[in-house]
């Protein structure tokens, strides 16, 4: 190989390095800011970082004085195993992992290291080949086009396309490509360079099956089931708890279901509580039967005649994490270590049964019917059981799923609730998230029209609440049969309508 | 778990199976515990055989009614609303209940036999009073027809049956089969829906419940077998009448065949004609809330071994396995609610006369499956009633399914089996000899096909073997005349048991309960002559 043809491969690989080095760079603050938020502040902390930690890669390529060249195969190597497989990793132990934060600066700093060191070692290899002044000038050049390069190929190529995983396992193989190729060129054909070579060859094998098995990796941190990255997850013996945050868009998503986004729960959550609840200026006591995050709590709250709420959730995990999650504190407003609020991590259906309680209001924010077992709570049976725990006079609301997409299940929760011998009422509300979603008010006798609205609320008024008891003509009443436990029809109509459009909420 | 999740752990068990997956099979299955549960065989061979000493105490009662079944209990029951609360009932076995028997554990109640009762019709007020007494029925709509307890009726799905690799809805075939067989199958429910409304001559309906409350109509007493033919339609009547009376529709009597489907004539407010009522105890609620009801007066693990008539009343000789002795009780009218076959034995040597041990009696397998999670399976969800289609066993019955918790975890399956590849005599000596890996190995295989990996979640498996579990209503034991003639009183001792009703079903037993009772009662009374 001429001297000619080796100064251009190196100067090539300059600018490799620099395109690999900034994605990695870039990968780390996208992924910081997709799964803690705050995007401002985690890139800005990822690039400093990152940029110190390339400082010190520079520094400590000082203490190298010979062996340059199998330095740096060897570093083109690290940096593409560890960068690389850097986003694969950070997804899959974020949810698991107890400080992630340990976890992603140190996984910038190695890289940033490693990264740090490539360029002085380059320089050093090509010292001999190229004027001092030619020298800086083209390995400056190539290293700031290969970063333009990167810097668009990365929201523009590789994000939309490929991914995050994808994007890093493909630039790790870049690095270790560069590695052996100038094993290829500086290599003296000895036994390290035959040995590394084989390295090379593993890590390229290595780094390609993780570039296939993306989509597994991503299945298994479930980041594939959710457009937004996920934030949290955790399994505990009744469901799949997942939170997800693009944006500033918090979302709560049980056993894949959306519960709610940050943006738009004020509209549901408001719509759930305060047609009922504000018709009854006199209600001391509340429950709130599943709602584990507090957020219904939270609107009922806001009554000042309210002295008790009683919410009984069935998962101790899910109260616990809406009590101690920051996010999700400042979200529900610590509602549910108010002193006005008892939490009880029971079944509904027996916790009804031996309750003694008398509930001037109740609030029946249960996961849609989408299967028999949750389809039992919204039961003639479990409506009856719901009456005996109310005072006389009081009223309940029942979330209904979409009056507009399930149409045949949201009025057949409203005929269950006749049958059971209630006055209903039922209404909608649109809630972007879910799109039109559906509620129904119940008591045993009718509920004066009147709204002894809260102050602070961002939807509700007295006009709007008024407007949301009418029902357009593609959502008004249909004939159903009652949901009962020895027919759940509600089920098969939820599974029926719900077939029929392609996206389930 | 994400379904995702578990193929990816899934994969990994494969792969570390790979290196041990010989012990790997053995292993699960050591893991399981269990064992043969159910008759005591001891006291039981020791009656049939004789053996008892001779009685060392006695005792005195108005009433003494042999058997702790549901016929027994309902005598007692009947024997309280008419005012006579002197009666005592042994009991062989330490459990009540016969085949209304259940049993529990950590994670739910199970049954041991019987586990529903259809919707009962007009024919058999007695179950209807029962059931409103004991909150069963919870009131009247303005039509008059019974509120069902929704809790108790059974909740849906109610059935699947597992065919062709996949859970399909319902056990009626109707996946994958030909538009022929299943207009075949059409025109037969049709045909079964026709005589369900049919009366007789003598204005009483073709089929009734009890079957004593049917037409007399020669015509359809004789009746023999119409020209049904579908592959799929015999496999549903067979499975049909093996649920009822544990034998194939080749061997059970025409009439009692079409009884299956037409004798049901329920009603509900709450629920349509063809509902049950269900628990997870199966019909072991029905024989607790009776067994309550009696209290001390229910003396279990004791064998009527003699029944003899005396002056003024009847008396029995019982070895009372606690006290270690026999006691001589004297009672004014003694009632056997026992079968045929036992209470023949107890009535010495001219027992057997009239053909009182000439029926036949179905042998059963029955076993709890205690899972740590749901079974995993292709198709429609986990029912009440899970029927495999290529299975000698009938499938199985999900205990928890009228659970009320919103988040299903552990369950119980209860696995039924009639055994009747051979004759009874047969099965039953051959069953006697099995050891309880021997069912274990063929529950797992069984249950394998439509619940991959589901040795796995087993935690264990309890297996109890009925020799005589139900009257089998062979040609001629329904209508010969045979049945009513056992049925009256000797003298001060009468008889109830479903095998009297001609099958073993909750509805039969609770009738003659009722019945006898009453018999005692009027003659008591001076009613009838003695």
């Amino acid at each position: 190989m001429t001297d000619r043809s080796t100064r251009l491969l190196l100067l090539a690989s300059v600018f490799v390095i620099a395109t690999c080095g900034l994605v990695y760079e870039l990968v780390a603050g996208t992924l910081a800011s997709y799964l803690l938020g705050d995007s401002v502040l985690q890139f800005s902390t990822v690039i400093g970082v990152y940029l110190s930690a390339m400082g010190v890669g520079s520094w400590l390529s000082g203490f190298v004085s010979r062996g340059e060249a199998r330095l740096f195969v060897r570093v083109q190597f690290l940096v593409g195993v560890v960068g690389g497989s850097s986003s694969a990793l950070l997804f899959v132990l974020f949810a698991h992992a107890a400080s992630f934060r340990v976890l992603l600066y140190g996984l910038i700093l190695v890289v940033g290291i490693l990264v740090g060191l490539e360029i002085p070692l380059l320089l050093r290899i090509l010292k001999d080949r190229l004027e001092f002044k030619d020298l800086v000038a083209r390995v400056f050049t190539f290293d700031y086009i290969g970063a333009l390069l990167a810097s668009l190929l990365f929201p523009l190529v590789l994000v939309p396309h490929l991914g995050l995983v994808r994007s890093s396992f493909l630039f790790g193989i870049l690095n270790v490509a560069v590695g052996l190729l100038t094993l290829r060129v500086l290599g003296d054909g000895g036994r390290w360079s035959a040995s590394m070579r084989v390295v090379g060859l593993v890590l390229l094998a290595l780094l390609g099956g993780g570039f296939a098995a993306s989509g597994r990796i991503l299945a298994w941190s479930e980041q594939s089931t959710f457009s937004d990255p996920v934030i949290f997850a955790r399994s505990s013996p009744y469901q799949r708890i997942v939170l997800t945050r693009a944006a500033g868009d918090l979302r709560l998503h049980l056993n894949g279901n959306l519960q709610f986004s940050s943006r738009d729960e004020y509209r549901y959550h408001e719509a759930l509580v305060h047609p009922g609840l504000a018709r009854f200026p006199r209600a001391r006591e509340v429950l709130v039967l599943g709602g584990g995050d507090g957020l219904a709590v939270r609107e009922i709250l806001r009554h000042d005649n309210v002295r008790h709420v009683v919410l009984v959730d069935l998962d101790p995990e899910m109260t616990r994490l809406f009590r101690s999650q920051e996010l999700l504190v400042r979200l529900n407003g610590g509602s549910l270590d108010s002193p006005r609020v008892t939490v009880v991590n029971a079944d509904a259906f027996s916790w009804i049964e031996g309750a003694t309680n008398r509930f001037d209001f109740a609030v029946v924010d249960f996961p849609d019917p989408s299967n028999y077992s949750l389809g039992k709570l919204y039961t003639t049976a479990f409506y009856e059981r719901l009456g005996r725990v109310l005072a006389p006079g009081a009223a309940f609301v029942v979330q209904s799923t979409s009056p507009l997409v399930a149409r045949r299940a949201f009025w057949c929760v409203d005929e269950t609730l006749r049958a059971s011998g209630f006055v209903t009422e039922p209404y909608h509300v649109y809630v972007p998230s879910f799109g039109e979603w559906g509620y129904v008010l119940a008591s045993r006798e009718p509920v004066p029209f009147r709204f002894h609205l809260p102050p602070g609320l961002r939807f509700l008024d007295p006009e709007t609440t008024a407007g949301l008891f009418r029902f357009p003509p593609d959502m008004d009443r249909v004939p159903t049969e009652p949901n009962r436990l020895n027919n759940q029809s509600l089920v098969r109509y939820f599974e029926e309508d719900w077939a029929k459009v392609a996206t389930t909420p | 778990m994400n379904p995702r999740r578990r193929t990816f752990l899934k994969a990994g068990a494969v792969a570390v199976a790979g290196f041990g997956a010989f012990p790997f099979v053995p292993r699960t299955r050591a893991r399981i515990a269990g064992g043969m549960a159910g008759p005591d065989a001891g006291l039981g061979h020791r009656f049939r055989d004789g053996g008892f000493p001779e009685p060392s105490a006695t005792e005195s009662t108005n009433v003494l009614v042999v058997g702790g079944g549901i016929a027994g209990l309902a005598t007692g029951r009947e024997l309280d609303r008419l005012g006579r609360r002197d009666w005592k009932l042994l009991e062989l076995e330490n459990e009540l209940g016969g085949n209304a028997s259940s049993g529990r554990n950590a994670v739910s109640e199970f049954p041991w036999g019987a586990h529903y009762v259809p919707l009962p019709g007009p024919e058999a007020p007695e179950v209807t009073t029962l059931f409103e007494e004991l909150g069963v029925i919870v009131g009247r709509d303005p039509r008059g027809l019974p509120v069902y307890r929704e809790e108790y009726l059974c909740h849906d799905p109610q059935e699947r049956l597992f065919v062709d690799g996949r859970w399909q809805e319902g056990i009626v075939p109707h996946f994958g089969i030909g538009a022929r067989e299943r207009l075949r199958i059409e025109a037969f429910l049709a045909r079964m829906g026709e005589l369900r409304s049919a009366r007789g001559n003598d204005g009483k309906p073709l089929f009734a419940v009890p079957a004593d409350r049917s037409s007399r109509d020669p015509a359809w007493l004789a009746l023999d077998r119409e020209g049904f033919v579908s592959p799929e339609l015999r496999w549903y009547v067979d499975y049909c009448c093996r649920d009822d009376f544990g034998a194939a529709s080749d061997r059970v009597a025409a009439w009692a065949g079409l009884h299956y489907f037409a004798a049901r004539r329920g009603s509900a407010a709450n629920a349509p004609g063809h509902a049950v009522v269900t628990w997870p105890a199966g019909n072991g609620w029905i024989a607790g809330r009776l067994r309550g009801g009696a209290g001390e007066r229910c003396v279990p693990r004791t064998a009527a071994f003699r029944v003899t008539e005396t002056d003024g009343g009847a008396e029995v000789w019982a070895w009372h396995a606690g006290a270690a002795r026999t006691v001589r009780h004297r009672a004014r009218h003694v009632v056997l609610a026992v079968p045929q076959f036992v209470a023949a034995r107890m009535l010495g040597p001219d027992g057997a006369a009239g053909g009182r041990a000439s029926g036949v009696y179905s042998p059963w397998m029955v076993a709890n499956v205690t899972l740590r999670s749901m079974p995993p399976g292709r198709g429609a969800p986990p029912a009440w009633d899970n029927v495999l289609r290529e299975s000698r066993s009938l499938g199985y019955v999900m205990a928890t399914h009228q659970s009320l918790d919103a988040v299903p975890r552990a369950t119980v399956l209860t696995y039924y089996q009639p055994l009747d590849e051979g004759l009874p005599a047969e099965s039953r000596r051959v069953a006697s000899g099995r050891g309880w890996e021997s069912w274990r190995d063929q529950i797992l295989a069984d249950l394998g096909p439509s619940h991959p990996g589901i040795a796995d979640l087993v935690e264990r498996i309890d297996v109890r073997v009925w020799g005589h579990g139900m009257i089998c209503p062979v040609p001629g034991w329904l209508w010969d005349g045979r049945r009513g003639a056992l049925a009256k009183p000797r003298g001060r001792v009468h008889f109830a048991h479903s095998d009297l009703g001609g099958m073993s079903l909750f509805e039969e037993a609770c009738v003659q309960g009722v019945r006898a009772a009453r018999d005692v009662v009027a003659r008591w009374e001076g009613k009838i002559d003695a």
